[in-house]
């Protein structure tokens, strides 16, 4: 590790707010345009299903 | 006998039948640039609205910042193409949409003549018509905000530079969104990225008049951006023309 | 080579192979983003050498330069999916290019967001009107526009040719706007620190950017399939082959 310490890499020398908020701020935004796509196929495949059993338990 | 069959299929199936007197491109071009003329000398409330807009902007500048010289100055290069940039986009919000309304938009898809060139027609009135006043009007707002007067010329000349290519750019933003009831801040939204480079050679152009550096450059910029855009935006409004009334 | 492309581009028009080759495809993306954004978050942040010049704050780069990177390509992508989508009128296109804009819109925000966070240790203030944040700026707006007309327009082929063409449109104005806005900067110039030319970097220092910028990549792929896998189902809800695979679920 190029840091001796932790703490010394949690401060960075001063500028550890600035990098640290700033890999925050990504790692945010990265996951939610994993995780609202993929919420949002489960709720699709769900609705679409539910609307084929009852379109096929209308037509029975 | 079964080529001579062949030659009279083909014949039958052409697509455009020869005709002995259908009139030229050119003839064409020249109806068009009449039919519009007409039509937008006739709409007298879209040819003074914007004008009213770019005199009203310009006069909230005074207001909101500061009436004095040293203030206003300064900034007006900046403030006159930004109020005449935004007075060219609404004035093109309604190019198009009163021939979907009354069907002639269809008749010009269908009528067997490309259409990019008689797109271009239409801006090109609304550019006479809309865009030259605006350019006259320019030099009096010009001294309201105490613009110097070695950059009034400069100002009349970008303007009429600019304002063909944010003609004919914005139209391209006003077919794409010719389908709907009301686009006004969406076309905002989809054209104003677009018109950025004009602004920054436009206001280039009148800082170096004011600074009493040459302006050649900057106006030999906005004439490049002008005639580029004269020569691909037609084929996007065609295009875009084509995607709004017949969905292809 | 030549030929599997072709097949393979050809089987793509067809959503239900779409549907089935992705579900395949994905637990390889899912895999090497995971994989890549860890190894170079670790090493990025820990291991790298400190900028001579810039000291700690130059870790925003692991982030910031490839979210840059993936703005401007997925832009390109956009453009690109929109002339197959004029061109040959695949209408998978349009799945993929409605995918992309969303995920391109964030990238663009978050190179943004860490540019500006970058720029207070190193100028001094959050945000200056320089060159590159402001085309990153306006290239934001780009694609705000295109999601907004895509939103505005009914039908959804309608929707779709329409923003195709805005994107081709865009990708040819970008030269534009980019070279302008550099003109306009240096006119402009304000006093700032200027970074002199950079001696080549040690292994040490690129390869977590390598790492970042395929692990964005494998990223952005993960997003796309996901969006386009939705999507697909959406569109295609009437067909056999989807009340077929929803049937027993």
């Amino acid at each position: 590790m190029y840091f001796d310490s932790l703490s010394d890499l949690i401060n960075m020398g001063g500028h550890g707010l600035y990098v640290w908020s700033s890999y925050a701020i990504t790692l945010v935004l990265l996951t939610s345009s994993i995780l609202l796509p993929w919420l949002n196929l489960k709720r699709t495949r769900k609705q679409l299903s539910r609307q084929i059993a009852r379109e096929a338990a209308n037509s029975r | 006998m079964n080529q001579a069959k062949h030659h009279k299929a083909a014949a039958f199936c052409r697509l455009t039948p020869k005709q002995v007197n259908s009139p030229s491109l050119a003839g064409v071009f020249v109806a068009a640039l009449k039919r519009e003329w007409q039509l937008q000398v006739r709409r007298k409330g879209d040819l003074i609205n914007p004008l009213v807009f770019f005199a009203l902007v310009v006069v909230l500048f005074p207001l909101g910042v500061s009436p004095t010289a040293e203030i206003l100055a300064p900034v007006a290069p900046g403030v006159l193409w930004v109020a005449a940039l935004l007075a060219v986009l609404m004035s093109l919000d309604a190019l198009f949409r009163p021939d979907l309304q009354d069907g002639s938009l269809e008749q010009l898809l269908v009528c067997g003549y490309p259409v990019a060139p008689l797109s271009l027609a239409k801006v090109l009135v609304h550019w006479v018509l809309s865009c030259l006043p605006l350019v006259l009007l320019a030099p009096l707002l010009g001294i309201m905000l105490y613009l110097p007067w070695q950059a009034q010329g400069v100002l009349m000349l970008s303007l009429l530079l600019g304002s063909l290519a944010l003609s004919l750019v914005g139209a391209i933003g006003a077919a794409l969104t010719t389908g709907l009831g009301k686009s006004g801040v969406l076309m905002t939204l989809v054209v104003l990225p677009f018109y950025m480079p004009v602004l920054i050679f436009g206001t280039g152009a009148m800082q170096a008049a004011v600074n009493g550096q040459p302006v050649l450059a900057h106006l030999a910029l906005l004439a490049a951006l002008a005639l580029a855009a004269l020569a691909l935006s037609p084929w996007a409004i065609a295009a875009a023309l084509r995607i709004a009334v017949s969905g292809e | 080579m030549w030929n599997w492309l072709k097949t393979l581009y050809h089987r793509l028009g067809s959503p239900k192979w779409f549907y089935q080759i992705t579900s395949k495809w994905l637990p390889w993306f899912v895999g090497s983003s995971l994989l890549l954004l860890g190894l170079g978050l670790v090493l990025g942040l820990a291991y790298a050498p400190m900028d001579y010049q810039q000291g700690n704050s130059f870790r925003i780069m692991y982030v910031h330069v490839p979210a840059a990177f993936l703005a401007q390509s997925v832009y390109m992508m956009m453009a690109v999916a929109g002339i197959v989508l004029l061109v040959w009128k695949m209408k998978m296109a349009d799945v993929v290019a409605q995918a992309l804009a969303p995920i391109g819109a964030i990238m663009t925000f978050i190179s943004l967001v860490t540019g500006a966070i970058w720029g207070m240790p190193t100028w001094g203030t959050w945000w200056m009107w320089d060159a590159r944040l402001t085309s990153m700026l306006i290239l934001f707006f780009l694609y705000l526009g295109v999601m907004a007309l895509r939103e505005a327009l009914s039908p959804q082929e309608t929707a779709a040719k329409a923003c195709a063409l805005l994107a081709i449109v865009g990708v040819i104005n970008i030269p534009i706007i980019k070279y302008s806005v550099d003109w306009w900067y240096t006119l402009h110039q304000p006093a700032s620190i200027k970074l002199t030319e950079k001696p080549a970097m040690p292994a040490s220092m690129y390869l977590p950017l390598l790492f970042m910028v395929l692990g964005f990549y494998a990223l952005l792929g993960w997003s796309v399939l996901l969006r386009a896998r939705a999507e697909v189902l959406r569109r295609e809800a009437k067909s056999g082959w989807v009340r077929e695979l929803l049937k027993d679920k």
